[in-house]
């Protein structure tokens, strides 16, 4: 489904993303983790196409999206969430789902009409909320309604950078039976970016470790644990804070 | 109370033609972060496409209206795709610099290309009569100002509330790269908000061209200035800031105008500046702008 080859980037004489590579595959959960700086965020936004890379491809479906802008990766089914909330806060909730759905209108007719605006707004528990400006929702609501607009694209790929950030352990266990429902209804690829090792362990089918622009591990969860270059990672960094 | 009547009227259709001009640069700059001053060139084209259709032979004033209109948002989205698209992602100073390059060489071409002196165009004199009621006469093209700039603004409002278009150009108004990742095609956005900006303009020139009955190269840019600042009473960037800032504008230049003695009349633009100045003290995002969250930094 995503496959990134050899993706490389640079910002003035800081090298973000060090021929990373990864790949996902439908209805597999991938979590993409490291420590702060490591490149996650930079690699989510080549695959998204907000950056170009410097080398290295990006490709889904067995389409080259590499460098295509923002816009291009979307209609070719890549959605994403962010570290920080982005809704649109003086819209209302189901006008920031409509935004997305427009798009999976135009280039996934069939999809469009399976997903439904009305339909993501009550599996996500938003239905009471539609006609509300979204910037007034608390925030586990707003996380929850990024994910929705996310899903509105009707996408192959999620990205979801950050999403269990500053929700408490009960949301988060809604959040990761949320996503599970999303391998099994949607069945697109997806990776998610956290920080908090718990959700991402209960939730992941693989990981992938990134450090300094390179990914350093990838496997099945409980190998890459093992792995002496992520313990150092994460070990060696507990022991210095 | 004839009196009277007549400066509301006045005040009604100077600020409905204000209104009119700053939505037009507050539907672009919403989207764009993009103060076009160009917005006066557009209303010259328009203008000066009328004039040469009527040089040719054009009789007709409702073709000669759609002509304006058409005129204005082909030139709008002219500029875009020619100036202002290359510079898209530039610093906002650029965009602005770009748009008084595009204000200098438009004016210079017509003055090159037509005459540096006003041109007379009299095919939309006919909307400018005198109608009675009764003992009251009131302009007809002030009446016409003031219900199609209420039109107007009001389709406006409907594209933006009801069309999946104007869905895609409110959310691009908040943020425009997030509306990317959803993937709303940026080009046919801001293609549209130029085109909706010059129709905008377009119906401005028709009555500009009605009132003064001719055209010259710089006859939009002293009214997009007034735009402008209608823009900044009403809150930069807000649509129906934009609209409010207009017609309170009109309404302060009329008042002022019956206000000051006439050998004070001078003082006009003056007194409209320092009330503008006095509102902004008291409001500096406008009357109806967001107030914008400093955090720690507002101490």
């Amino acid at each position: 489904m995503l496959s990134v080859e050899a993706v490389s980037k640079t910002f003035g004489g800081v090298r973000a993303l060090r021929s990373a590579s990864l790949s996902c595959e439908a209805g597999e959960i991938l979590g993409l983790i490291g420590p702060n700086g490591a490149g996650k965020s930079t690699l989510v936004n080549a695959i998204s196409g907000v950056l170009k890379p410097d080398t290295g491809s990006v490709g889904l479906a067995g389409k080259e999206i590499t460098g295509h802008g923002p816009e291009h990766c979307a209609r070719a089914g890549v959605a994403r969430t962010f570290q920080t909330i982005r809704l649109f806060r003086d819209l209302t909730v189901r006008q920031n789902v409509e935004v997305a759905h427009i798009t999976c209108r135009a280039v996934r007719p069939d999809v469009a009409a399976r997903i439904g605006v009305d339909r993501l707004l009550a599996q996500y528990q938003l239905d009471g909320f539609a006609d509300v400006p979204a910037g007034t929702l608390s925030y586990g609501s707003q996380r929850r309604l990024e994910i929705a607009r996310a899903l509105a694209l009707g996408p192959s790929l999620l990205l979801l950078d950050e999403p269990a950030a500053g929700l408490n352990e009960d949301e988060s266990e809604t959040l990761a039976v949320a996503i599970e429902g999303i391998r099994r209804d949607v069945g697109c690829a997806t990776i998610v970016i956290d920080h908090d090792l718990r959700f991402i362990n209960r939730l992941c089918d693989r990981l992938c470790v990134m450090d300094q622009g390179q990914v350093i591990a990838s496997g099945q969860t409980e190998e890459v644990w093992r792995d002496p270059r992520v313990i150092e990672v994460y070990v060696g960094q507990s022991e210095t804070s | 109370m004839d009196y009277a009547l007549q400066q509301l009227l006045n005040a009604l259709a100077f600020g409905a033609e204000y209104s009119l001009v700053a939505l037009g640069l507050a539907v672009v700059f919403s989207i764009m972060g993009l103060v076009n001053f160009a917005h006066g060139e557009i209303i010259g084209v328009s203008a000066y496409s009328v004039f040469l259709a009527a040089a040719l032979g054009l009789t007709s004033p409702i073709v000669a209206v759609l002509l304006a209109i058409a005129a204005a948002a082909l030139a709008a989205i002219a500029f875009e795709r020619v100036a202002f698209r290359p510079v898209r992602y530039a610093p906002t100073t650029t965009g602005l610099l770009t748009a008084f390059g595009v204000s200098i060489v438009v004016q210079n071409l017509f003055m090159l290309l037509i005459s540096p002196k006003p041109q007379s165009v009299s095919i939309l004199n006919g909307l400018n009569q005198m109608w009675f009621f009764g003992p009251f006469a009131v302009s007809s093209l002030q009446v016409m100002e003031l219900v199609v700039s209420g039109l107007t603004i009001l389709a406006l409002v409907l594209f933006l509330n009801r069309s999946t278009l104007g869905l895609a150009i409110r959310a691009a108004s908040r943020d425009f790269a997030t509306v990317r990742l959803m993937g709303i095609r940026a080009n046919r956005v801001i293609a549209t908000a130029f085109a909706i900006s010059g129709a905008l303009a377009g119906i401005a020139a028709v009555f500009i061209i009605a009132r003064r009955g001719s055209v010259s190269p710089d006859l939009g840019f002293s009214l997009v200035l007034k735009a402008f600042v209608a823009c900044v009473i009403g809150g930069f960037g807000s649509l129906p800031g934009a609209a409010v800032g207009g017609m309170l504008l009109g309404f302060i230049e009329v008042g002022l105008l019956v206000a000051l003695p006439q050998e004070y009349g001078g003082f006009k633009d003056a007194l409209t500046y320092v009330i503008i100045v006095a509102l902004l003290v008291y409001r500096p995002e406008g009357l109806l702008g967001q107030r914008v969250e400093l955090g720690d930094k507002e101490i």
